[in-house]
């Protein structure tokens, strides 16, 4: 029931590292032929050309069932979890290229250096917990956190943020720009019935470099978890971000007093 | 040698970052203590993140007759009366408010109809009691948990100018050894996964929260990172394992296609009415409900059914015993024919709820096997079979505080820890567990340093020995491949020390370790030392083969069957052996594990009270009854508490109030025989 499929691999650094030698230093396709069997997905076969192999051979896993988000790659040329591309997706005759996500810097094989985000998270303003309710007294009705949670399903696979073209091949955007997983994040807070903070537009913009964003929506077409990133999270954020900062009745209302909405 | 090492100094270590790792770092970090927390993976990728039913908390959202009493009660069942009472008490009484302490974070649970936490029925517990959020609560759960860590990290930020001042997040980094300062832990020593250099911390406390050990098994639900490392660098250091021989199969793992072979199915699949038939299409569970159970599962199906809408006036399905019986009843279906084509059982949920509920309920599962097996759980049944799960032995631990018997400032929280769950853990008891005993360990580690007079300190030679076991893998040319070691441990324990266990077999496999061992001992690993998985492999055998020698010398010793330990050849449960745990360490100067019985600690007569008598005369002695009789009467109020809904009580876990509380409550006996058919 197996067949051997062909695989073409990333191997290597691509970059001078003084624990690895120099021919694993210069990153190059390799190709490998390697069994494949019924049921199984791409995070299989590299699983088994680790165990039969190449035992050296870097990837970052976890769960491998979708939940994690860890092994995230491009297959084919085509941003994805290893975990959840099934190999019938493929012809047997097809050869099949794995190579590392290529908008964060590359550690080894198929791992990448994806701290970027991390940072980028911790310039997010946390949840504000609202003044005055105490623990065990929070009441929101689901119609009212359904919002929110469709964002906080996210995995941090972190594969909208390697499509994302604004930073793809553009490392001189990364400091402005804080990419899809962080504007679903500002948009879950700014829909979250309890928190207390009313700037998380005006964050979004000032702060994530939101306007850089021009909704080609490729974040929403590769995230494994179906969240509706650009239709559900970037656009309102965009929309309302603008309706605030060039309506004269929601500039008026926060000149005089604290208003949210 | 020791001279490249990056050195970091803190006051408290927490070794894993999932639920217990992450809550016992933000409580030592707000009682003011530099914290680190090291992580086996990325930060948010913990296997917590897998969790799907919810976290069991006595809340009463959904019915009100729910309290921590109830719960308790609930958990020792599960456990089949060998937890560790002060656990389960300190579980059941504070789980509500660490539940309640998430909201504070961000988390963004489902909700009743008027707003508050909603709460799903699971397996053993008495009332619907998990809150949860569908079926991701692990990772609502996980990022509430790394999103507060991030929130103190600005705080930190904003005060002294430095995020990482109080409270520094390692990603990707395996600590190897755990270093001592005469009795006392002075720090610990690990390697970076990205480019190989290795790390020595230095810090006064250690809080071990590394999960669990499903890595020893060839079917399991766990990830690469569930090698045991806690447990085996607990035994190390000189602390012991308790409890070691419970693992819990999970009754329903994915059994295809074989790539997926143990992945989770959660029990909410059964909770939200999931039934488990044999190729007969029988619903085979109404045949293997246990004497200790009997009156308090359905005994037909019309019952059964009927109990999904009017739960107060008939008996749960039988689908929903704890998992332990769950799993043995699948095993017996399969092995006697009535299985699934690929070696399962069916599970349907199809029949039982439009597609769009099962979507709305169950989307992970729905998406899972869609994408992984093309099967529409809304359209047909799924195929399921037991999977290696959890393991419910750890680190024995000083119930309140967390602390590490035997080892002076070591600490241990979560699933690494033992004797919470007893011999079989309740679903949803482990999210709740991770969040209330994470917080204790963070407390325990926090006190433990302020009361400290100088730190210990790190020896050179201590170091020098790490460094040179982790490099000794590269050094071996044309050694075996650490691969193929860590199938055949799988594999032995998988056959010979698996949900069936008898004593020739167990007896093989303590054979096959010892001379895995040695394979072990001469495993090579090609390539350098930057993320060179077979490096880590070849690292962490050394821990998966001394975990898996203590569950087999546990499981060999002990001739009962109960819980997570089914021994053929000792198919009952022994009153005898229920007062007895097995402490596993290790002998002086050798890697061999030794085995010895200890006492279970005693419950106090008011816990005890919260059973009527003729359940605990299945599981106690006839000299634990007889002192229990010479108890006198608890007075009639008992019933009144013990149905209180959850509220202030449940809230107010100080110790102080703990001993007047258990005078309140301690005269539940009867509750069950007022109940009734209920129980």
């Amino acid at each position: 029931m197996g067949y051997q499929a062909k695989f073409r691999v990333w191997r290597g650094a691509g970059r001078p590292d003084e624990t690895i030698t120099a021919a694993e230093a210069d990153g190059q396709l390799h190709d490998y032929e390697v069994e494949v069997n019924e049921g199984e997905v791409v995070l299989d076969v590299i699983h088994r050309l680790q165990a039969t192999q190449t035992p050296d051979l870097a990837v970052r896993w976890n769960c491998k069932a979708g939940k994690c988000g860890s092994c995230s790659a491009e297959i084919n040329g085509k941003p994805r979890l290893m975990c959840m591309t099934r190999m019938t997706t493929f012809t047997e005759e097809e050869t099949v290229t794995v190579t590392p996500i290529r908008t964060f810097p590359l550690i080894r094989d198929l791992v990448t250096d994806v701290s970027y985000n991390y940072e980028k998270a911790r310039e997010m303003p946390a949840f504000a917990p609202p003044p005055g309710v105490a623990p065990g007294e929070y009441r929101m009705q689901q119609v009212d956190v359904e919002r929110s949670q469709e964002f906080r399903k996210c995995i941090e696979c972190f594969l909208c943020q390697n499509t994302c073209h604004v930073v793809r091949d553009h490392d001189e955007n990364k400091p402005a720009f804080a990419g899809p997983r962080l504007f679903i994040r500002a948009a879950e807070l700014d829909m979250h019935p309890l928190d207390d903070r009313a700037d998380r537009k005006e964050f979004a913009q000032a702060t994530q470099g939101i306007g850089y964003c021009n909704i080609t929506k490729c974040c929403s077409e590769v995230c494994p978890e179906h969240i509706t990133i650009t239709d559900n999270a970037i656009i309102p954020m965009k929309e309302r971000v603008v309706d605030r900062k060039y309506d004269p009745i929601t500039w008026l209302g926060n000149k005089i007093g604290r208003r949210k909405g | 040698m020791t001279s490249n090492i990056e050195r970091h100094e803190y006051d408290v270590i927490v070794v894993g970052a999932g639920g217990a790792g992450l809550r016992a770092a933000i409580e030592a970090r707000e009682q003011g203590m530099r914290t680190a927390i090291i992580c086996k993976s990325l930060f948010g990728k913990a296997h917590t993140v897998m969790a799907e039913g919810g976290a069991a908390a006595a809340m009463g959202n959904v019915n009100s007759k729910d309290n921590w009493q109830v719960h308790f009660r609930d958990t020792i069942r599960g456990g089949k009366f060998l937890n560790h009472w002060r656990m389960a008490e300190l579980h059941a009484r504070e789980a509500p408010e660490r539940i309640w302490e998430l909201e504070t974070y961000g988390a963004l649970f489902d909700r009743t109809k008027d707003g508050k936490i909603s709460q799903r029925n699971f397996g053993g517990h008495e009332y619907p009691r998990l809150a949860h959020v569908g079926d991701r609560t692990g990772l609502e759960l996980i990022r509430t948990l790394q999103q507060k860590i991030v929130s103190l990290q600005q705080d930190d930020q904003r005060e002294h100018g430095d995020a990482e001042a109080y409270l520094r997040v390692f990603h990707e980094v395996t600590i190897t050894t755990l270093l001592k300062d005469g009795d006392r832990v002075s720090g610990a020593f690990g390697y970076a996964r990205d480019d190989g250099r290795f790390l020595l911390f230095s810090a006064p406390a250690v809080v071990l929260a590394t999960g669990g050990i499903g890595k020893s098994f060839q079917v399991t639900s766990n990830s690469w990172e569930y090698t045991g490392d806690g447990h085996a660098l607990a035994l190390r250091a000189g602390g012991t394992l308790v409890n070691m021989e419970f693992v819990q199969f999970h009754p329903t793992g994915m059994v295809w296609p074989p790539s997926v072979k143990g992945i989770l199915v959660t029990e909410s699949v059964r909770g939200d009415g999931g039934v488990l038939t044999n190729s007969e299409g029988k619903r085979f569970m109404f045949d293997y409900i246990p004497e200790v159970f009997r009156d308090k599962y359905a005994t037909t199906e019309e019952e059964a059914d009927r109990w999904y809408t009017d739960a107060d006036n008939n008996r749960r399905p039988p689908e929903l015993l704890p998992r332990d019986e769950v799993a043995r009843a699948i095993n017996s279906e399969v092995k006697a024919g009535r299985g699934s084509p690929h070696g399962g059982v069916y599970l349907d949920v199809s029949k039982r709820l439009p597609a769009e509920e099962i979507r709305r309920r169950l989307p992970s599962m729905y998406h899972q096997f869609k994408e992984l097996a093309d099967v529409d759980i809304t359209a047909e049944p799924m195929e399921v079979g037991p999977t290696c799960h959890y393991v419910m032995g750890g680190v024995e631990v000083d119930p309140d505080t967390q602390a590490a018997a035997g080892v002076a400032g070591l600490f241990a929280a979560g699933e690494v820890s033992g004797g919470m769950h007893g011999s079989n853990r309740l679903g949803g008891n482990s999210l709740s567990d991770l969040l209330v005993f994470g917080r204790r360990a963070g407390a325990g580690a926090a006190a433990y340093v302020s009361g400290l007079e100088g730190r210990p300190s790190v020896l050179d030679a201590d170091v020098q020995d790490a460094v040179e076991f982790a490099l000794a893998p590269l050094g071996r040319e044309n050694g075996e491949n650490p691969y193929k070691v860590q199938t055949d441990l799988q594999q032995t324990m998988h056959e010979l020390v698996g949900i069936i266990r008898k004593a020739p077999e167990i007896q093989q496999a303590l054979d096959k370790l010892v001379e895995l061992r040695e394979r072990a001992q001469t495993v090579s690993a090609i390539g350098g030392r930057t993320y060179n998985p077979g490096w880590h492999v070849a690292l962490d055998l050394r821990n998966l083969l001394v975990v898996a020698e203590c569950v087999a010398r546990a499981a060999l010793l002990r001739e009962e069957s109960r819980g997570g330990h089914t021994r053929d050849d000792f198919p009952e449960m022994s009153a005898e052996w229920r007062r007895r745990n097995l402490i596993c360490s290790l002998k002086k100067q050798q890697s061999e594990v030794d085995v010895r019985e200890q006492p279970l600690p005693t419950m106090p007569v008011e816990l005890l009270g919260l059973f009527d008598r003729k359940e605990l005369s299945k599981y106690l002695t006839e000299e634990e009854l007889n002192v229990l009789a010479a108890e006198p009467d608890p007075p009639p109020t008992v019933v009144a508490a013990a149905r209180q809904p959850a509220g202030d009580e449940s809230r107010d876990s100080s110790p102080e109030t703990v001993a007047d509380e258990r005078g309140a409550t301690g005269d539940a006996v009867g509750r069950s025989h007022s109940e009734g058919s209920r129980g």
